[in-house]
C-alpha cells in the first residue's frame, strides 16, 4: 500500500465459517455429560414404546386432540398445564443459571447431547481430532469418500431414528412402524420424520456450535441471568500465567500453553481469555486442564468451576458454597416452588368431567302449564377421563326447580356430548329478571367424580 | 376489489411491495461489508461509533446467514410470480381463497355425498330409524334449527314447538321436508278493522279461549261468537284451522304468541307475520331430507318410528 493511492481497507461483516474439531475429552464432565446424554436419549428413544392400559402410555394425538400421559388424559381446555409447564422450565432455568451458569447448555441440551452423539460417530469413522483435520485437507481420494459416505449414513441412520421416535409420540408408535415397514405413511407422518430427521443431521453434523453461537438466544441473555456468585468455567489467570513451557520455578506460571483447553472447546474459544458469551459452561477444558496437570504434577483446578467473587478474593470451595444462598436465588427457589406446587396440586385434584352450560339464547324464558317457568340450556358434558360412567344432571339454586324429563346419560371414556334440558321451576316464589343457578354433574358409579357450574335462569315479567 | 377500489391501487400496492423487496437486497448487500475510511483506525470494530466513543467488535456472522437472507428475497419474487400479491395480479398457480374454498367443498361432497345419497334414496321413516342419520340429524338441527327453535325443539313465542303433535302445516314427513326446504310464510293479517270494537275485539277473543276450553266469560262469549265469522275464511267455522294455508287450529291448547286474553286481542288488533326461511338453496336437499326425518321422529311415536 503506497501513500499516494491508499487502498480502503474492507471489513466483512460475513465471513465462512472455521470447521471446529473438538478433540476427545475423559474425566469427570466428560462422564458427567454421557451420563446426560444416555439418560435424556433412553427417556427419549423408549418412551413411545411404553404401554399403559392397552394404549401407548404417552401419545399427543393432536387429530382427536387428546394427549395421553399415563393414566392422565388432557384436552385442549387443560391447555393451562401446558403453559404451567413452561413457566416451571422458565424458572427451573433461571435458577439453574444464576447457580450454575449454562450447566443445560453443557450438559442436557439436546444440541450438546446429539452433537456429542455424531461426534462419537465422527471419530469413530475418522478418527481423532488430528486425523479428522488432516482428512479435511486431504484432496479428495477413495478413502475419504468411503470415511465420509460411512459418517453421514450412520448420521443419517441416527437421524431417521431420531425423526420416527420424535413421530412417534404424535402417531402411535407400533402401529407407525408398521407403515413404515409398509411404506404406508399419511404425507405429513413423512414430512415430519424427514423434517426432524433433517434438523437433527444439521443441527448435531454440520451447525454444532453455530447453533449455539447464532440461533439460540439464551446464550444472548445469559448475561442478565448472570451475577459475580454464578459458577462459570474460569482459567486461574493468577496462577497460570505468565504462560509457557518452562518449568513453574523459571518464573513462569502453570499454564504450560499446551493449548489442549482450545482443542477441546466444542465452541471453539480460549478459555483463557476469560468468559465469552460462546462458552456453553460443558467444561471439556476443565477436563483437559487437569489430566494435563495431571501428568505433571501440579494440582488440579487451573481451570475450574469457579465464580468472579471468588477468583478475586480467593475463596475456598466451601466459601462458593455459601454464597450460593443468595437473594437472588431464594427468590427464584421460592417463586419456583410455588409453581410446581400449585401445577402438582392443580394436576393432582383435577376432575377429568368437564361441564359448560349454554342458555338458549332464542328464548329469555317461557311459561309452560301449572305456572312453571322454563329455561333451555344446552349442556357440553365432557367425560374426559377414560372410563365409561353413568352421570346425573342436578340443579338447584331457586325453590322448587328441577329438570323436566330429567335422563341419566351414559358416556364412554374420553367423549364429548350435548345434552338439551329444561329448567323448570315455580313462578309463584321467583323474582323477574336474571336469576344465579347451579348445574351439577356427577358420576352414579362413582360419588367423587363430580362438576359444578353456574348458570342464569332467566323468570320473564 | 374493482368495485369498491380505483386500478390505481393496484399498481400503487406491487410497486410498493417490489421497492421493498428491492430495498431489503440493496440493504443486505450495502450492510455485508464496511469500507475503512482513510484517516478512520482498522481495528476490527464495525466502523459504527455511537454516543461519542461506543464502537461495536466486528464478529462476523456464517456467511450461510447472508445466504439465508438473499434466499429469502428470491423467494419472495418467485412467491409474488406463483401467487397472487402484487396487485391485481393473480399468479401463475392462479390459486385463490375462493377457489380453495370450493376445493374443500368438493372434497367434503365426496367424502360425505355417497352417505346423504344413501339417505336421499330411502324414505323419511327408513331414514328417522336410522341411528347415525339420527346423530346426523341431531348435528343438523344443533347448528341451523336451535336459534330459533330451541336446543330442546320446543320452540319460543312466534317460534313453534316441534316435539309436539300440533302442526301448523301438516305433520306428514313430506310436508315437514317440504317445510325446510321453501320456507313458510305465516301471515294473520290485522282484523280490528274487521271485527269492530274494542269490546268486539274482547268478545272473540274470549269465544277464541271457549273454542279450547279455556276459562272464559260466558256473556262476551256468546257476543263475540257472531263477530267470529270474520275469522272463519281461514280458521274454518269450527276455529279448527286450515293446514293448507297454516292458519292455526284455535281449538286446542297450543298457542304460538300467547294464550291470555290480552295477547290473543292483540293478534287480533295487529295481526302476525312470521318467517320459516327456506334451506333448500343453503343446505341442499340432501341434508334436508335428513333433518327432516329428524325433526319429524322429535313428535313421532316412538314405536312407528322404530318399528320402520
Amino acid at each position: 500500500m503506497s501513500e499516494a493511492s491508499p487502498k480502503p481497507a474492507v471489513i466483512k461483516m460475513y465471513a465462512a465459517r472455521e470447521e471446529i474439531y473438538p478433540r476427545e475429552t475423559k474425566g469427570r464432565y466428560a462422564s458427567l455429560r454421557w451420563a446426560c446424554v444416555w439418560l435424556t436419549q433412553v427417556v427419549f428413544y423408549g418412551l413411545p414404546w411404553l404401554t399403559w392400559n392397552d394404549r401407548q402410555a404417552i401419545l399427543f394425538d393432536l387429530g382427536a386432540r387428546k394427549f395421553y400421559i399415563f393414566g392422565m388424559v388432557l384436552w385442549p381446555q387443560d391447555f393451562i398445564y401446558l403453559a404451567g409447564l413452561l413457566i416451571i422450565a422458565a424458572w427451573l432455568l433461571f435458577l439453574v443459571t444464576a447457580v450454575a451458569g449454562r450447566v443445560w447448555c453443557g450438559f442436557a441440551c439436546p444440541q450438546t447431547v446429539y452433537t456429542e452423539i455424531f461426534l462419537w460417530i465422527e471419530r469413530r469413522i475418522e478418527g481423532a481430532r488430528s486425523a479428522r483435520i488432516r482428512l479435511d485437507r486431504q484432496p479428495w481420494s477413495v478413502d475419504k469418500l468411503a470415511k465420509k459416505s460411512a459418517k453421514h449414513l450412520a448420521w443419517g441412520v441416527v437421524a431417521l431414528w431420531t425423526g420416527i421416535t420424535f413421530v412417534g409420540y404424535f402417531a402411535p408408535m407400533r402401529t407407525l412402524m408398521a407403515s413404515i415397514t409398509g411404506l404406508a405413511l399419511g404425507p405429513w407422518e413423512w414430512f415430519w420424520i424427514g423434517f426432524y430427521a433433517f434438523a437433527t443431521y444439521g443441527n448435531a453434523g454440520w451447525m454444532r456450535e453455530q447453533v449455539c453461537k447464532y440461533m439460540c438466544p439464551y446464550a444472548r441473555f445469559q448475561s442478565a441471568m448472570f451475577d459475580k456468585d454464578t459458577l462459570i468455567v474460569t482459567y486461574d489467570s493468577e496462577r497460570g500465567e505468565p504462560r509457557g513451557a518452562a518449568a513453574p520455578k523459571q518464573g513462569k506460571g502453570d499454564c504450560i500453553d499446551c493449548t489442549l483447553c482450545v482443542q477441546v472447546c466444542p465452541t471453539g474459544i480460549d478459555i483463557r481469555q476469560g468468559l465469552q458469551y460462546e462458552c456453553i459452561g460443558c467444561a471439556a477444558c476443565v477436563d483437559a486442564c487437569n489430566g494435563v496437570m495431571d501428568k505433571i504434577n501440579l494440582p488440579r483446578g487451573l481451570i475450574r468451576y469457579s465464580t468472579d467473587q471468588a477468583m478475586q478474593k480467593h475463596w475456598s470451595p466451601k466459601q462458593i458454597l455459601a454464597r450460593v444462598l443468595r437473594v437472588r436465588v431464594l427468590i427464584y427457589t421460592t417463586l419456583l416452588a410455588l409453581v410446581v406446587a400449585g401445577f402438582g396440586a392443580s394436576l393432582a385434584l383435577r376432575t377429568p368431567l368437564k361441564l359448560d352450560v349454554i342458555r338458549d339464547r332464542g328464548s329469555m324464558g317461557r311459561e309452560v302449564g301449572d305456572g312453571l317457568v322454563e329455561n333451555v340450556y344446552r349442556l357440553q358434558v365432557m367425560n374426559t377421563g377414560e372410563k365409561k360412567h353413568r352421570f346425573r344432571i342436578g340443579v338447584a339454586g331457586l325453590d322448587g326447580i328441577g329438570i323436566a324429563e330429567a335422563q341419566d346419560i351414559e358416556m364412554e371414556g374420553a367423549s364429548t356430548r350435548a345434552v338439551p334440558v329444561r329448567v323448570q321451576a315455580k313462578r309463584g316464589t321467583l323474582t323477574a329478571g336474571s336469576n344465579q343457578i347451579v348445574f351439577s354433574l356427577s358420576a352414579i358409579d362413582e360419588p367423587s367424580l363430580q362438576v359444578q357450574e353456574n348458570a342464569v335462569f332467566i323468570v320473564p315479567k | 376489489m374493482a368495485d369498491f377500489t380505483h386500478g390505481f391501487w393496484d399498481f400503487y400496492i406491487a410497486i410498493i411491495t417490489l421497492l421493498s423487496i428491492l430495498g431489503c437486497g440493496i440493504l443486505l448487500y450495502a450492510q455485508s461489508s464496511h469500507k475503512v475510511r482513510p484517516g478512520e483506525a482498522s481495528d476490527g470494530t464495525t466502523g459504527h461509533v455511537w454516543d461519542d466513543d461506543l464502537t461495536e467488535l466486528n464478529t462476523p456472522l456464517p456467511r450461510w446467514w447472508m445466504w439465508l437472507f438473499y434466499i429469502t428475497i428470491v423467494f419472495s419474487l418467485a412467491y409474488l410470480v406463483l401467487y397472487p400479491g402484487l396487485g391485481s395480479y393473480g399468479g401463475k398457480l392462479g390459486w385463490n381463497s375462493s377457489g380453495a374454498y370450493t376445493e374443500e367443498l368438493g372434497k367434503a361432497k365426496a367424502e360425505y355425498g355417497p352417505l346423504f345419497a344413501r339417505y336421499m334414496s330411502q324414505d323419511l321413516e327408513t331414514v328417522a330409524a336410522d341411528p347415525q342419520a339420527q346423530a346426523i340429524g341431531e348435528r343438523l338441527f344443533m347448528t341451523y334449527c336451535a336459534q330459533c327453535h330451541g336446543s330442546d325443539a320446543r320452540g319460543t313465542k312466534g317460534f313453534p314447538d316441534l316435539t309436539d303433535k300440533d302442526w301448523l302445516y301438516g305433520g306428514a314427513p313430506s310436508i315437514i321436508k317440504a317445510t325446510i326446504m321453501k320456507g313458510r310464510n305465516g301471515v294473520m293479517p290485522p282484523m280490528g278493522a274487521a271485527v269492530g270494537t274494542d269490546t268486539d275485539i274482547e268478545n272473540v277473543a274470549h269465544y277464541v279461549k271457549s273454542l279450547s276450553g279455556m276459562s272464559h266469560d260466558p256473556i262476551k262469549t256468546a257476543f263475540g261468537k257472531s263477530k267470529f265469522a270474520a275469522c272463519i275464511a281461514c280458521h274454518s267455522a269450527g276455529g279448527t284451522g286450515n293446514e293448507a294455508m297454516g292458519a292455526p287450529n284455535l281449538a286446542d291448547k297450543v298457542w304460538l304468541y300467547g294464550g291470555s286474553t290480552e295477547t290473543i286481542m292483540e293478534t287480533i288488533r295487529k295481526g302476525r307475520n312470521a318467517t320459516m326461511p327456506a334451506f333448500d338453496e343453503f343446505l341442499g336437499e340432501d341434508k334436508v331430507h335428513v333433518l327432516a326425518a329428524y325433526v319429524w321422529s322429535l313428535s313421532a311415536d316412538k314405536k312407528v318410528v322404530a318399528k320402520k
